[in-house]
């Protein structure tokens, strides 16, 4: 079993949702970046979502695309940040780790180079938010030649036939977008979230992570009683952001993940 | 097999396809099956050509530019007036187009991006004209460059939504619309204007635009009873060219030249010729559509430069990448120099002020008219005019 299989496997047996938080890599320096997935590892993530930095990311709501314009004033690169992944393994994190990028970059680095090198460091999977299943049969085949998942996302607006090619090109698990719209912390959760992962579950037993919009432990444990694990991004990132001191930035989100994950989180909310 | 039609999923050969977020997925689909529900329908075409003749002007005349064609002494010049159609360039024959469609698919608000601003007050004109909402995406450094056409859109009813982000161009207004289109998908068209994005839009802009070429190519054989021997046209997305491309592309004997900006360099940043692989051109994926891109050795989008903000572009349209890795049509670039010239030799030679888009089309004839032999038949698309960049070249020529 690779790690996010064990991973999910733990967090069923458990029978408690997971917490996936997001941070853009080289955001505000790769030093930082280090800390930070450390220190989430050991604060209760179930997977870590690495941010690559991209020009030009159409998907994302104000706080990522200015993660990632820091990020790029510190050239960050596809190589950056599996280098990044090597060390933290080096140190002896076992926590699932998914890249999340655009898919240019990947495609400029090769997909085939980025396999094997996702492979050497240890990353365990990657999501490409603008790859459809239409377009990701060549990556897909690539990856899962090395075991390594291709986590797909799915969208309140995606027709049960979509969900069907999307589950179909899937592995690892499935990342189901909570509302139309980019990343971003909003107040409520839509209620089209609960609806999607019912959905996905006629064509998929894969797990499924839910995402866009969570920010608070409230939304979390909403969203784990019907899903198998909650992505927290831009609320992550925020912290990053209005941390001037990238010495006090882990500090920071460790207090944050700690209120986002109150003792009663683990344990108690079932699907 | 047809060559110049993409397949099922929107390829050129390698170059098109969908990459988007998923989100878009069902709407674009939704948007696909209207499109070729119409495309061969006769009652919309026949609406769609009305509407070209009563509200836009068309046809648009091929106009002989004596003088010029004399001052160069070599090929006859021809130039297609697409700036005689209402508001000034050839982008309305694409926002009239889709205006119908999302009429026909009961959208009632529409959002667009611009670069120079051409676009947008085409779309602009089409919302006012069947009273539908809109709300206009354009970098603030092109609010900065065409302000008189930002006064325009606010004329005609519509929200202009200044985008802060990297360049502040065209490409940052086109990540900012799909945003919106992406957070407002039931409600939202998202009128594009060029011969990009995700199928089927390359398709739609090309086949709305290709009214350029099918008069084009009537009038030259009314008016010299031949073919032409080569047709010019700048290259930004890509649409005026392919509108007046496509016609011809069965034609082997025509040769086309598609001109891309050549801006002041020819490093990474100092131009937009995607084409140029010497200047960072690569293939790439970008909003949506793979083609051409100039982008860095890690694959981020370049900063791009070009005296004219319609120009001003990272990537180009898929259909143009296909054109030119197959040799059917050729690309060369016009400095930002050269097209200044043009753009001061067209007034002065036919009392015609062409956009500084078109005036790098114009650099290119200048080019090459004079090695051609005086029965050369040369026609140049002239995209648009020039009122809203005469500001900016009063600037540069310090006048």
């Amino acid at each position: 079993m690779n790690r996010l299989e064990v991973e999910f496997k733990k967090l069923k047996s458990e029978k408690r949702g997971g917490f996936i938080p997001f941070i853009v890599a080289g955001d505000p320096n790769l030093a930082t970046t280090k800390d930070l997935i450390l220190l989430l590892a050991e604060s209760g993530a179930s997977v870590i979502e690495l941010g690559v930095p991209f020009s030009d990311p159409v998907a994302d709501g104000v706080t990522i695309q200015a993660a990632a314009e820091r990020a790029l004033r510190n050239r960050i690169g596809v190589k950056d940040v599996l280098k990044i992944v090597g060390e933290v393994r080096a140190e002896g994190c076992e926590t699932p780790i998914i890249l999340f990028s655009y898919f240019n970059p990947i495609l400029q680095f090769r997909l085939e180079k980025f396999a094997s090198e996702m492979k050497t460091v240890g990353a365990d999977g990657v999501l490409i938010t603008d790859l459809v299943p239409e377009e990701a049969g060549d990556f897909q085949r690539i990856l899962a030649g090395k075991d390594l998942a291709l986590i797909m996302l799915a969208a309140p607006t995606s027709s049960n036939e979509r969900l069907k090619k999307i589950c179909e090109k899937a592995s690892g698990f499935v990342y189901a977008v909570s509302r139309a719209g980019v990343t971003g912390a909003r107040n409520e959760m839509s209620s089209e979230a609960e609806n999607l992962v019912k959905r996905l579950r006629q064509f998929t037993d894969l797990p499924i992570a839910v995402g866009f919009g969570i920010s608070t432990a409230a939304q979390m444990e909403e969203v784990c009683r019907y899903a198998d694990a909650a992505v927290v991004g831009s609320a992550i990132v925020k912290e990053i952001e209005r941390t001037p001191e990238s010495s006090e930035v882990a500090e920071n989100v460790r207090r944050f993940v700690k209120d986002l994950l109150p003792n009663e989180f683990s344990a108690t909310n079932l699907h | 097999m047809n060559n110049f039609q993409p397949d099922e999923r929107g390829y050129w050969g390698e170059f098109g396809g969908r990459f988007v977020p998923e989100t878009l997925m069902s709407p674009i689909e939704e948007l696909t099956d209207a499109y070729f529900a119409v495309r061969d329908d006769a009652d919309f075409q026949t609406e769609f050509l009305n509407l070209l003749q009563d509200f836009s002007g068309r046809p648009t005349p091929l106009f002989y530019a004596k003088r010029l064609s004399e001052r160069l002494g070599g090929a006859k010049i021809y130039l297609k007036r697409e700036d005689l159609s209402h508001t000034g360039s050839h982008k309305i024959n694409n926002a009239v187009g889709q205006i119908l469609l999302a009429r026909r698919m009961g959208k009632k608000r529409i959002i667009a991006e611009t670069g120079a601003g051409q676009h947008g007050v085409a779309t602009a004109t089409v919302c006012a004209l069947f009273g539908l909402e809109c709300v206009v995406y354009m970098g603030t450094e092109d609010m900065r460059r065409q302000s008189l056409n930002v006064f325009r859109m606010r004329l005609l009813g519509a929200e202009v939504r200044g985008v802060d982000a990297g360049a502040k161009t065209l490409k940052d207004a086109i990540n900012e619309a799909l945003r919106d289109w992406v957070t407002n998908v039931d409600s939202t068209y998202y009128l594009l204007g060029s011969a990009l994005g995700p199928h089927p839009y390359p398709l739609m802009v090309r086949d709305f635009q290709s009214v350029i070429g099918r008069e084009a190519r009537q009038q030259i054989l009314e008016k010299e009873n031949r073919l032409p021997d080569v047709l010019v046209a700048c290259v930004g997305g890509g649409s005026n060219s392919i509108g007046l491309f496509h016609p011809f592309l069965a034609d082997e004997a025509v040769r086309m030249i598609g001109v891309e900006a050549g801006g002041k360099g020819n490093n990474l940043g100092e131009h937009a010729a995607r084409f140029n692989k010497a200047g960072g051109g690569k293939i790439g994926v970008l909003q949506g559509t793979k083609s051409y891109l100039l982008q860095n050795d890690d694959g981020q989008i370049a900063l791009t430069h070009s005296i004219s903000a319609g120009l001003d572009y990272a990537s180009v349209g898929p259909e143009h990448a296909f054109l030119q890795s197959i040799g059917r049509v050729e690309y060369a670039m016009a400095t930002d120099d050269e097209a200044l010239e043009a753009f001061q030799m067209l007034s002065e030679t036919e009392g015609i002020i062409p956009a500084l888009e078109s005036s790098h089309g114009i650099a290119h004839a200048v080019k090459i008219a004079s090695e051609m032999p005086p029965d050369a038949i040369m026609i140049v698309n002239l995209s648009g005019r020039g009122d809203k960049d005469v500001d900016q070249v009063q600037e540069m020529l310090g006048k």
